[in-house]
């Protein structure tokens, strides 16, 4: 206890004296965060916008008020008729409202008017959601005619979808509890991989091993430091995503320590397992990497629905612990659910945590002698 | 009293046999040298002795413990030293020394005692918060021995010690094992320089994985009791060796920088001056002439050659080959 109390001491004044790895540790997680947080953004916002009105009435300025005050559009020009090709043509405008003349007495009058959208469609994600802001605000400006008019020959009957926990849709809200896990796995197994393989490669590993110092001393003493520091790390991420991403709490603190204490332990285990596989610094890298890195990000559902896979990579995301920790995050975090809907989840992570730690060991222990 | 006795020794990786059969003893307070090429299983049979790799067959016990039933008990009694003088470069001396302490569980007041040792002796005072990746290498390898003789062991293991320091460094490095064996501290060194192989009590020379040598400096060097050694310095020792190599009187020729070492045979004795003359005649100027003592290094590839005939071995298959 009092040698593993050694190592973990000599391993925290090494990563302070190394002010890269405490950097890394520290701040590239929530650098990652607000990197991915902003460039991962599905929501499309201040398309630019031009309007030809060719109206001018209130009805229409109406129209034109209602797409700039959602939010979605930056109002760049007003065109004629002539400039519509131009104004698309160019990099400026992603989008034209176009208005024909007599819309505001039609409107009053409860005649059915068009009103013409164009939307550049050479990203076609971008255009369907532009479409789908456009056909909103439209259908709310005409609830307003319907309303005053009383249309009873229009059927009044319409979907109206409710989506709970993410109303917005805003992606932040689904993508950043991936995130933190993606982020959370990445530093912890790289860390405490490479912090073993190094001290094989430059051989103080051996001056160790020759210590009276059983290899589980050894290993606990290494992966303390890291586990705390990991611990704050990702702890910072979930403030930080608080504060800019208004990503909600609605669960307890104690039980998001939880999760993310059992996520940690199994992931410093993966990187004791890559240690005692890779025997310098640059195989470590890549193999923690790699076991880290793509199953974190695509087998976890953290961006591709586990439901829509195959059967065989469905049957791989059971040992992902990144499935079982986003499952938990996000119903701690997004839903305040109670600890009854994600048990299993937990205990799942702490599964993978005890045998990856078990497996490690055993290995560790070998080459230990 | 032996410190060190090993029975039969040996170890397998795979088919390759890197230690064969090893028998010897180390006697308490000695310094015993190993040497032998890269590759000949020195550093296989330190890190047996010191309980980091498990005999395949064959015992040994040091400090009185049995290595294979009980290495942890080993590594309590000894110190170890390898030629990477490991130390944590991004760490202080100081925290290098409280890190080592820690390992090998010492008490806050022989902490305290054995620190002051080491900085002493590796010279570091004044320099204890300087970060080790900046000492110079004689300075790191003195604080490395330090660090590893902090419980203060009756055993100390170095693993080519000296590997990489500058000749002034090293005799220093050499005065340090001088005092710790006159303290009655048993040491086991290996080395590739020879001339650090003078300081040893007794040597080890090993071929191949076998001990092809064993015993003082004189008494190696009794091999070659009855065949002269005749010392030729040439202005083309090149040459000078082809025309010697000829000479049915001699058994060998070795270069040695500037100058040929020809070993005479047993029966056909040759004065230095016909030798001189048959070559002057045989075209070669012959700058010098004349009978030498023979040398460790002599010894040495005599030993090498006739172990590699003998065990119908290249010494060049095992070297190269280091588990």
């Amino acid at each position: 206890m009092r040698k593993s109390f050694a190592v973990a001491r000599k391993e925290f004044r090494q990563i302070v004296r190394d002010r890269r790895t405490l950097m890394i540790l520290l701040f590239v997680p929530t650098f990652f965060l607000l990197l991915f947080g902003y460039a991962l953004n599905w929501d499309i916002r201040h398309v630019h916008l031009a309007v030809d009105d060719r109206d001018r009435t209130p009805e229409s300025r109406s129209i034109v008020s209602a797409f700039v005050n959602s939010g979605y559009f930056d109002l760049v020009a007003s065109i004629d008729e002539g400039q519509i090709s131009a104004a698309m043509n160019g990099t400026d405008v992603r989008a034209v409202i176009v208005i024909s003349s007599g819309l505001g007495r039609d409107l009053r009058v409860g005649r059915l008017v068009p009103v013409q959208v164009i939307i550049n469609g050479d990203n076609a994600n971008a255009a369907t959601a532009v479409m789908g802001y456009s056909l909103t605000i439209l259908q709310n400006e005409s609830a307003k005619y319907q309303g005053r008019l009383a249309m009873a020959a229009v059927p009044l009957l319409s979907v109206e979808p409710r989506i709970w926990y993410n109303p917005e849709l805003r992606s932040a809200l689904f993508l950043v509890p991936g995130l933190i896990a993606y982020i959370a796995m990445l530093t912890a197994v790289i860390s405490t991989a490479l912090s073993i393989v190094r001290e094989k490669e430059r051989g103080t590993m051996e001056q160790v091993r020759m210590a009276p110092l059983d290899a589980a001393s050894f290993v606990a003493g290494k992966t303390i430091p890291y586990f705390l520091i990991s611990l704050v790390s990702s702890m910072v991420i979930v403030v930080v995503a608080m504060a800019l991403f208004g990503l909600p709490m609605r669960g307890s603190w104690l039980l998001l320590l939880v999760a993310v204490s059992l996520f940690l332990v199994g992931a410093l285990a993966l990187g004791l397992l890559v240690s005692s596989i890779a025997d310098t610094q640059q195989v470590a890298f890549q193999l923690a990497a790699l076991v880290s890195f793509l199953p974190t990000l695509m087998l976890s559902g953290f961006i591709f629905p586990i439901s829509s896979m195959p059967a065989l990579l469905r049957a791989v995301t059971y040992v992902v612990p990144a499935k079982y920790f986003l499952i938990a995050l996000r119903a701690i975090v997004l839903k305040g659910a109670g600890l009854s809907v994600y048990w299993t989840d937990l205990v799942a992570l702490a599964i993978f945590a005890a045998a990856t730690l078990a497996l490690a060991s055993a290995r560790l222990k070998r080459q230990w002698v | 009293m032996n410190a060190i006795t090993v029975n039969r020794l040996t170890r397998r990786f795979g088919e390759f046999v890197a230690v064969d059969d090893l028998t010897f003893d180390v006697r308490e307070g000695e310094i015993f040298g190993f040497l032998g090429a890269n590759g000949a299983g020195k550093s296989t049979t330190i890190r047996m002795l010191c309980g980091l790799l498990k005999p395949t067959s064959g015992a040994a016990t040091v400090g009185g413990v049995d290595v294979g039933r009980d290495p942890e008990g080993v590594k309590r009694r000894i110190g170890y030293m390898s030629q990477r003088f490991s130390l944590y470069e991004r760490l202080t001396v100081d925290q290098n020394i409280r890190f080592f302490g820690g390992l090998y569980g010492l008490d806050r007041a022989r902490l305290a005692d054995r620190r002051r040792f080491a900085i002493e002796i590796a010279g570091l005072e004044g320099r204890e918060q300087m970060r080790t990746s900046d000492l110079a290498g004689g300075w790191r390898q003195r604080l490395a021995l330090g660090c590893a003789i902090l419980h203060e062991p009756r055993l100390v293991f170095l693993d080519e010690p000296t590997g990489g320091v500058d000749p002034v460094s090293r005799r220093q490095f050499w005065r340090l094992i001088d005092q710790l064996s006159a303290s009655g501290v048993t040491v086991l060194v290996t080395t590739h320089y020879l001339d650090e192989a003078e300081h040893c009590h007794r040597i080890g020379i090993m071929h191949a994985g076998r001990l092809a040598a064993l015993g003082s400096i004189d008494e190696l060097k009794g091999i070659f009791r009855h065949r002269p050694i005749v010392e030729v310095q040439a202005t083309n020792p090149v040459e000078a060796m082809r025309q010697l190599d000829q000479m049915p009187e001699i058994e060998k020729t070795s270069v040695f920088g500037t100058a040929v070492h020809a070993v005479l045979r047993p029966d056909r004795p040759l004065a230095p001056a016909a030798l001189d003359d048959r070559l002057r005649r045989a075209g070669v100027p012959v700058t010098a002439i004349g009978p030498v003592q023979p040398s460790l290094e002599d010894v040495f590839f005599e030993v090498v050659e006739a172990a590699g005939s003998q065990h119908g071995r290249p010494a060049e298959a095992a070297s190269g080959a280091r588990p």
